[in-house]
């Protein structure tokens, strides 16, 4: 079995850098980044509250998630694992949040579609990397070095809240999207539609249907 | 039979929450081994080169979880609580003291693990950082006969994707059934949304929520190898694991082999004009973790939660057998 090409990225990540990453590729990342998820996005956008920090405080790398962490007596935090959500579901927020933001790097679950990408990621010079799994929730949560801050904790809560991390060869990630937007889930997808037909040989569709249904398997429900 | 001095015996309710606590990190740090055999024999198999490196993070995962004592995966889905009590078995505090045990026994491991606070109210959002809230965790109980234990399981199930619900009619049959079970394992499969390979449990007739009910038991509450009783029904169970196999889909949805690593069939009586179904799946973060705490108070711990017996099927008509054996 071939191995996969593995890259490492440093963050904030230089547009210079992504341009190397291939859709399929493995990577790692060292730097800043911060999690950030349907509760902040709606935060930041339709609350208008804009962004909890700046660029230099946040990162430019934004991850679909939020950790399993408790808050110490101290005021500490102990981060456990860690594991995305996924992230079809923020794209309707993604033109305000990347103006917003500056990011350039997204990390979730499962990707978005290409349309997605190239509407919003391609004049951005964002990609997007993909969890593994999902999810490698312990091996993220040992790549964690730091808990730089936490933004938004009383208003969002634990799980919903702003979580700057100081991380070192965090991951894996697979490279779902490139600079010129294909996906990788896509690709993926195309291969295994030619066979979906066999496999519904002799079966007919519900005595009772619903409403919005499709029986076009190469669609996708996202 | 129970003697009488065994029958006075109470279960200390701090034994319970000790125990429940324990339950909670073990479901929480350590992949089920029934689950891992399962999933090791997937790899065997895989030829897609993605999906193999998707298998082997996770295996490596697994690993960093038990070393690290950290949660396996970061999203602690939705814990919940499965109870079994022997029909002499005492609880100090009774039933309202139990729930109120495991209610705190989820808080606290919130905390103690830690796990994400995942439960909120569905409308105002309102979190209370411990996965407890109103109904939330769920607590369901069944029963067994001449025993004076109690057993607690906790599952931890991702709470998005992998599961639909469908009102099917007998003239659907195995067909139908068949169709349905591939619409939810290729569209929650596509990018792994379900998080597979799964142990996929089925769910056919009772009401419409009892067939929700016996998917999930079926995906989460029976290991994997096992089989229905019946031996037609278990046929099924096979023949829907080599179909899932073959849609040429693995980990995360892409090209590969490994989407079920086991498949499950409950049944329950349904209505005489229907045929409900539901699909389950049960993730590469399989979390379920079991104990039997003995009269005494003290706990055994096992990853088997042994919730499907012949008692909790209800297979025999009682009345019947009764007479038949009065006949004898």
């Amino acid at each position: 079995m071939p191995d996969l090409k593995t890259i490492h990225l440093s963050l904030p990540a230089r547009t210079e850098d992504l341009r190397n990453l291939e859709i399929g590729s493995v990577a790692y990342l060292t730097g800043r980044l911060f999690t950030a998820r349907e509760g902040a996005y709606k935060h930041a956008i339709e609350d208008g509250a804009g962004m909890p920090a700046g660029k230099d405080a946040l990162g430019t790398a934004n991850f679909h998630c939020s950790p399993a962490a408790s808050v110490n007596p101290d005021g500490s935090y102990t981060v456990g694992a860690v594991t995305a959500t996924a992230s079809f579901r923020f794209a309707k927020w993604l033109d305000g949040w990347f103006k917003m933001s500056g990011c350039n790097v997204i990390i979730g679950k499962g990707g978005m579609t290409s349309a997605t990408y190239r509407q919003f990621f391609v004049p951005n010079n964002a990609v997007y990397l993909t969890t593994v799994g999902y999810g490698t929730g312990a091996l993220l949560g040992r790549g964690i070095k730091r808990v730089a801050g936490v933004h938004w904790l009383e208003e969002l809560g634990l799980a919903q809240a702003v979580w700057v991390l100081d991380v070192e060869k965090f991951g894996p990630f697979l490279v779902e999207s490139d600079l010129s937007g294909q996906s990788l889930f896509e690709r993926e997808n195309a291969k295994i539609a030619p066979g979906l037909d066999k496999l519904y040989a002799g079966t007919k569709p519900a005595t009772m249907r619903r409403y919005g249904e499709t029986d076009d398997k190469t669609e996708e429900v996202i | 039979m129970l003697t009488p001095d065994r029958m006075l015996a109470m279960i200390p309710i701090s034994s319970i929450q000790r125990a429940a606590e324990e339950l909670m990190a073990k479901a929480a740090i350590e992949i089920p081994e029934d689950y891992l055999a399962g999933l090791r024999r997937c790899a065997d198999t895989e030829k897609g080169d993605l999906s193999s490196f998707v298998i082997k993070a996770m295996l490596e995962n697994y690993e960093a979880a038990k070393e690290d004592r950290r949660a396996m995966c970061g999203d602690t889905g939705l814990p919940r609580w499965y109870v079994k009590i022997g029909n002499e078995a005492r609880v100090e505090g009774g039933p309202v003291a139990l729930e109120a045990a495991l209610r705190r026994a989820t808080a606290r491991a919130t905390t103690s693990v830690p796990l994400r606070p995942n439960r909120v109210h569905p409308l105002w959002r309102t979190d209370h950082n411990n996965n407890v809230g109103i109904g939330a965790p769920e607590i369901e109980y069944a029963f067994h006969p001449d025993a004076d234990w109690i057993e607690l399981t906790t599952v931890h199930k991702g709470g998005l994707f992998g599961t639909d619900y469908r009102m099917l009619f007998p003239g659907d049959g195995i067909e139908g059934i068949k169709r349905f079970y591939l619409d939810t394992l290729i569209g929650f499969g596509k990018r792994g949304l379900a998080c597979q390979p799964a142990i996929v449990g089925i769910g056919l007739g009772g009401s419409k929520d009892t067939s929700m009910v016996l998917g999930k038991q079926a995906s989460c509450l029976r290991v994997v190898g096992s089989r229905n009783p019946d031996p037609r029904i278990a046929a099924l169970e096979e023949e829907f694991k080599e179909l899932g196999n073959s849609i040429g889909m693995g980990a995360m949805g892409f090209v590969g082999s490994s989407m079920v690593i086991d498949c499950h069939i409950e049944v329950g009586y349904c209505h005489t004009g229907g045929m409900p179904m539901s699909v389950h799946m049960f993730c590469l973060s399989s979390r379920r973790a079991c104990a039997r705490i003995a009269a005494d108070g003290k706990a055994a711990f096992r990853t088997d939660p042994m919730w499907f017996t012949d008692y909790m099927r209800r297979a025999t008509v009682e009345w019947g057998r009764q007479a038949a054996e009065a006949a004898e």
